[in-house]
């Protein structure tokens, strides 16, 4: 999975979960809440709808790695690889 | 049919707050099913039909109402978790409601869902008091209300150090008791900020159909994502074991397990399935009870002159006495409704006209009277509690004006509501004991509901969501 990929991955969830949230420009380097409105029930479903959707695990030590969606790719893309059997 | 005996969660009651947590349940993928002793779901905000009439019981407006675009506020975080599109309820907002004091309502005070019109409302009604009162308004802003393990504190003593006229202190805690404390006299201030909040500064809408709206979402969402509910399905007992609940034992004789228990139905009923010889209940039972008059008209409320209104809160006396009567009822404050007075949008309404007040009651007069004596007092107090509530709305233009509108009546007590959530003492809003994290005497039986603590309708289902999420999902 390419970083581009695994970022359209989150901001898919976040369409699901935070509908009235506009996804048109979201800056990929700001953090997330920063750029809207998103509380700690929003990040625990980004992370519990990348675990059910995709089966990607992400330790609630981990949380801070999702701050933004550059960050997310940095930090999930290895997870998808490893699911796939890539390295 | 649903038959297994075991599931990831049981949830007891299928009110609002039991379906929320439901909702977040299923749809991550845990085994759930509610069990509900009445055939019906919505628990306190339900409703019933007599001789093909739809009744709502419960609701009289949705609280927490925010325009589309107005984010982090409950109504929003309750649309986000339970996926639910905010056009599925439909919401339509309430015209104006007042707050009416005095033998006669001279003092009004009228708000909308704009909270600069109650704002200027009551600066023009009490000058004196406009600093106070903004200052109040900011300590409610700022506060805290999600928090589970705030301190409590007086809602009276913080407001008065704002606000010094009694009679707008009373005028601002009536409609907040009245929509959600389970308190006599005062309010912990964490449910005084976030009625504030939900009241004054969000606001009150309703779906055209009413709360029946708001239930056929949330059983679609929970249908959708796999749940399993069994109706006329009640718990009998909760069994112990090693401080965890080990089974429940339903009506039927059943036995089932789960790995977590929810229950909705309030703290001190909860205690009472558990109840062994060596556990005396710990939560003091409810004291407060409501009546509910209910009128159908054959026209519009506004034919009558009652148009403008959406809910008034009233007070006749010199105080407001949020307390248990004495009496059956005490008619002298209450709160009206007039559902046709939403904004339904041009050339819609309600196909006839609803006029329903509400007092407070006392549940053990009424808990034990034979039938005769029971039918015989609840016309008496009818008629007591109208003739009350009709002194804060326009005057009509002739004495039996109501009554030549009448197609029918209804009346509820505390008995009714007794009867048919099982709620103790005929409780609306639970027990004066509020169990912020949800806990019981067994680690794996959590609260949700009016005895967990969050109020209203939104209310409720956030505290289903919020005891789903804590002590369920996040522990993964």
């Amino acid at each position: 999975m390419t970083k581009d990929e695994c970022k359209q991955v989150v901001l898919d969830i976040i369409a699901d979960i935070a509908p009235d949230e506009d996804l048109s420009n979201v800056k990929p380097e700001v953090r997330l809440r920063d750029q809207m409105q998103l509380d700690s029930m929003d990040f625990l479903d980004i992370v519990m709808e990348l675990r059910k959707r995709h089966g990607i695990e992400v330790p609630e030590k981990d949380y801070q790695q999702l701050a933004s969606l550059d960050s997310c790719a940095e930090y999930l893309t290895p997870k998808f690889d490893a699911l796939t059997g890539k390295s | 049919m649903n038959t297994r005996s075991r599931y990831d969660v049981a949830i007891i009651g299928a009110g609002m707050s039991g379906l929320a947590a439901g909702i977040r349940l299923a749809h991550f993928g845990k085994k759930v099913c509610i069990f509900e002793r009445h055939n019906a779901v919505g628990g306190l905000n339900s409703f019933y039909s007599i001789a093909g009439r739809k009744f709502d019981v419960g609701l009289h407006a949705m609280t927490n109402f925010v325009r589309p675009g107005v984010k982090g506020t409950p109504l929003g975080k309750l649309l986000r978790q339970l996926r639910i599109d905010r056009d599925e309820f439909a919401l339509c907002e309430q015209k104006q409601s007042r707050i009416a004091f005095g033998p006669r309502g001279e003092c009004s005070l009228r708000f909308t869902n704009d909270f600069a019109v109650f704002e200027s409302e009551v600066v023009a009604a009490f000058p004196a008091q406009a600093d106070g009162f903004r200052r109040l308004v900011t300590a409610v802003r700022t506060f805290d209300d999600v928090s589970l393990d705030a301190a409590p504190m007086s809602a009276r003593e913080a407001v008065r150090r704002h606000v010094s006229d009694p009679l707008l202190e009373d005028m601002l805690f009536c409609p907040l008791m009245y929509y959600g404390s389970a308190t006599e006299r005062d309010m912990e201030f964490g449910q005084f900020a976030i009625m504030f909040k939900a009241l004054f500064l969000e606001g009150f809408a309703r779906p055209f159909e009413g709360v029946r709206v708001v239930l056929r979402v949330l059983l679609a969402k929970y249908r959708a994502a796999g749940g399993e509910r069994r109706m006329k399905c009640g718990v009998k007992k909760i069994s112990a074991h090693a401080g965890r609940a080990s089974a429940i034992l339903l009506d039927s004789g059943d036995e089932i397990t789960a790995d977590h228990v929810i229950s909705s139905i309030g703290a001190p009923e909860t205690d009472r399935l558990v109840a062994t010889s060596a556990s005396e209940p710990t939560t003091a039972p409810p004291t407060l009870s409501f009546v509910e008059t209910i009128s159908i008209l054959d026209r519009q409320p506004a034919e009558l002159g009652w148009g403008s209104d959406t809910i008034v809160f009233f007070n006749d006396s010199s105080r407001f006495d949020y307390v248990r009567p004495t009496e059956q009822v005490d008619p002298r404050s209450g709160v009206i409704c007039i559902p046709n007075n939403f904004d339904y949008g041009a050339g819609r309404v309600l196909p006839e006209g609803i006029f329903r007040v509400t007092c407070l009651a006392n549940h053990d007069r009424w808990a034990t009277l034979p039938e005769a004596d029971y039918q015989a007092d609840k016309s008496r107090w009818f008629a007591e509690v109208q003739r009350s509530a009709r002194r804060f709305l326009p005057a009509l233009a002739s004495d039996d004006a109501l009554a030549a509108a009448t197609l029918t009546t209804d009346m509820f007590t505390p008995r009714t509501i007794a009867k048919f959530t099982g709620h103790l003492g005929g409780a609306i809003y639970g027990a004066t004991t509020k169990h912020r994290q949800g806990r019981t005497s067994l680690d794996n039986l959590y609260l949700c509901g009016t005895d967990q603590g969050f109020l209203g309708i939104v209310g409720a289902m956030l505290s289903g969501i919020s005891m789903a999420n804590y002590h369920i999902l996040q522990k993964g």
